[in-house]
């Protein structure tokens, strides 16, 4: 393969929250095996655009650098992914960045992911403590039953199943896949299945799991290949019964 | 439980696509279909739907508002979606549109079709019978409208079968997702098959 000298990157950038979005050119030095932040970086340290003017740099954010936390998720060549994971080699350019359009944007490539954690207040993705004593160890979990919920806990809310799915917008209230597979992440769990239905509860509120219109992309396109639509069936499942049960009532109580 | 109504009203929409409304779209064309066997066959069978005790009730509770409350919803949700299949080109996501635009389709056909028959049959303009379709159809403009508006309506019932499993929480894995896949498409060829032999029928008579 012949050496690139330089890379184009075409980066969609906007300087507030309220001010209008702006398309801006840069070319950076190549180097081997770089990814997207690596590029960033570069831009950073020399933020000359691709007609030689001073800019300002390129605002990203990032953590992990290793596609665990899911801070630097961003839209790269049209489709949303984590900048960390991906390789100049693999993309074609010149390669288009952009924020994901599905959450406010903070500044250029920053978005404000904090409807997500909003999303798991509303479905209570989590074990509440239930005292500051030692109440000894608590149930076991069957090993199979640990290992597909070792899954579901790889989620980082990086927010890239949102901005895949065509019901998360700003015309509905739907909260997005990632917080629907959660609960079943947390009622798996043998001391988070003793409040299994306030979470359906949650679920079950308006923005829950009925804003699911199953397109499906979400499961194509989560980084850490979380079995999202199988979450989504199962907590239809659950939610259904529960939903029957609390209606009519019932001797199973939960 | 504050705010928990869109998951009734979301959960009615589903239920009422598949039952009474589903069952009532196939029971329409495999009735419609015995105009393929001869033009009495046909008006033996609509007569005896006709005839059926309390048909208007029947008309009303099975057919009319189901469909008015699922029509209304569905346009609310078609319309709040917004398709990506051009970044995101995944069959599932190209169904999802189809399904919304099937069913935008299918509500315009379906206005114009009770129109066409339904009311002016209320009016004492036409009546149930072999005749009126095959004067309908004689058009040729009218014979497309009627076979873009049944095969939209059958795509839509198949599809919505398999987001109907999805929803009821039937089929969770995706092995089983994929083998409904399969059965949508087999119940799509051949409902529509039933839909558009009979078009053909009333249309050119063979």
């Amino acid at each position: 393969m012949a050496e690139k000298s330089t890379v184009t990157f075409i980066i969609t950038r906007q300087d507030s929250p309220d001010s209008e979005p702006y398309e801006e050119t840069f070319h950076v030095p190549y180097r081997q095996n770089m990814n997207v932040i690596s590029a960033l970086m570069e831009i950073q340290r020399n933020p000359v655009n691709a007609n030689g003017e001073e800019t300002s740099p390129v605002m990203w954010e990032m953590s992990c650098l290793e596609e665990v936390c899911g801070a630097c998720s961003m839209v790269i060549n049209g489709t949303a992914r984590q900048s960390c994971a991906a390789l100049v080699d693999q993309l074609e350019q010149p390669i288009r960045l952009a924020p994901m359009s599905t959450f406010p944007i903070v500044r250029d490539l920053i978005v404000d992911r904090e409807r997500m954690f909003d999303a798991l207040k509303q479905v209570k993705a989590w074990v509440p403590l239930d005292g500051t004593h030692d109440l000894g160890p608590g149930p076991r979990m069957p090993e199979n039953k640990r290992q597909w919920a070792y899954e579901l806990s790889k989620c980082m809310t990086c927010g890239v199943c949102l901005e895949a799915c065509p019901n998360v917008n700003d015309k509905s209230d739907f909260i997005g896949p990632a917080a629907l597979s959660q609960v079943r992440l947390f009622n798996a769990h043998p001391t988070g299945a003793m409040h299994a239905s306030d979470r359906l509860e949650g679920l079950m509120e308006d923005g829950g799991i009925s804003g699911c219109g199953n397109s499906q992309n979400c499961v194509q396109v989560c980084p850490k290949g979380i079995p999202l639509t199988t979450s989504i069936a199962a907590m239809n499942r659950a939610t259904n019964l529960h939903a029957f049960r609390s209606f009519f009532g019932s001797d199973e109580t939960l | 439980m504050a705010g928990q109504r869109d998951f009734y009203w979301r959960r009615l929409h589903s239920l009422l696509g598949v039952v009474p409304i589903g069952i009532f779209l196939v029971q329409h064309l495999v009735i419609n279909h015995f105009a393929v066997y001869g033009e009495e066959s046909f008006n033996k069978a609509a007569g005896f739907m006709a005839g059926l005790p309390f048909v208007i009730l029947l008309e009303i509770f099975i057919i009319y508002l189901p469909i008015l409350y699922h029509a209304v919803l569905g346009v609310y949700i078609a319309f709040t979606a917004k398709n990506n299949v051009a970044k995101y080109g995944f069959f599932r996501n190209w169904m999802f549109k189809l399904q919304r635009w099937t069913g935008i389709i299918t509500l315009i056909f379906i206005a114009w079709h009770v129109w066409e028959t339904r009311v002016q049959i209320a009016l004492g303009n036409a009546e149930v019978n072999y005749s009126l379709m095959e004067g309908i159809l004689s058009s040729p403009f009218m014979f497309w409208f009627y076979i873009i508006g049944v095969v939209s309506a059958v795509f839509h019932f198949a599809n919505g079968l398999w987001s109907f499993f999805v929803t009821w929480g039937i089929t969770q894995s995706p092995k089983s997702q994929r083998v409904l896949t399969y059965v949508a498409l087999f119940i799509f060829i051949a409902v529509s098959y039933l839909g558009v032999r009979t078009l053909i029928q009333f249309a050119y008579g063979v």
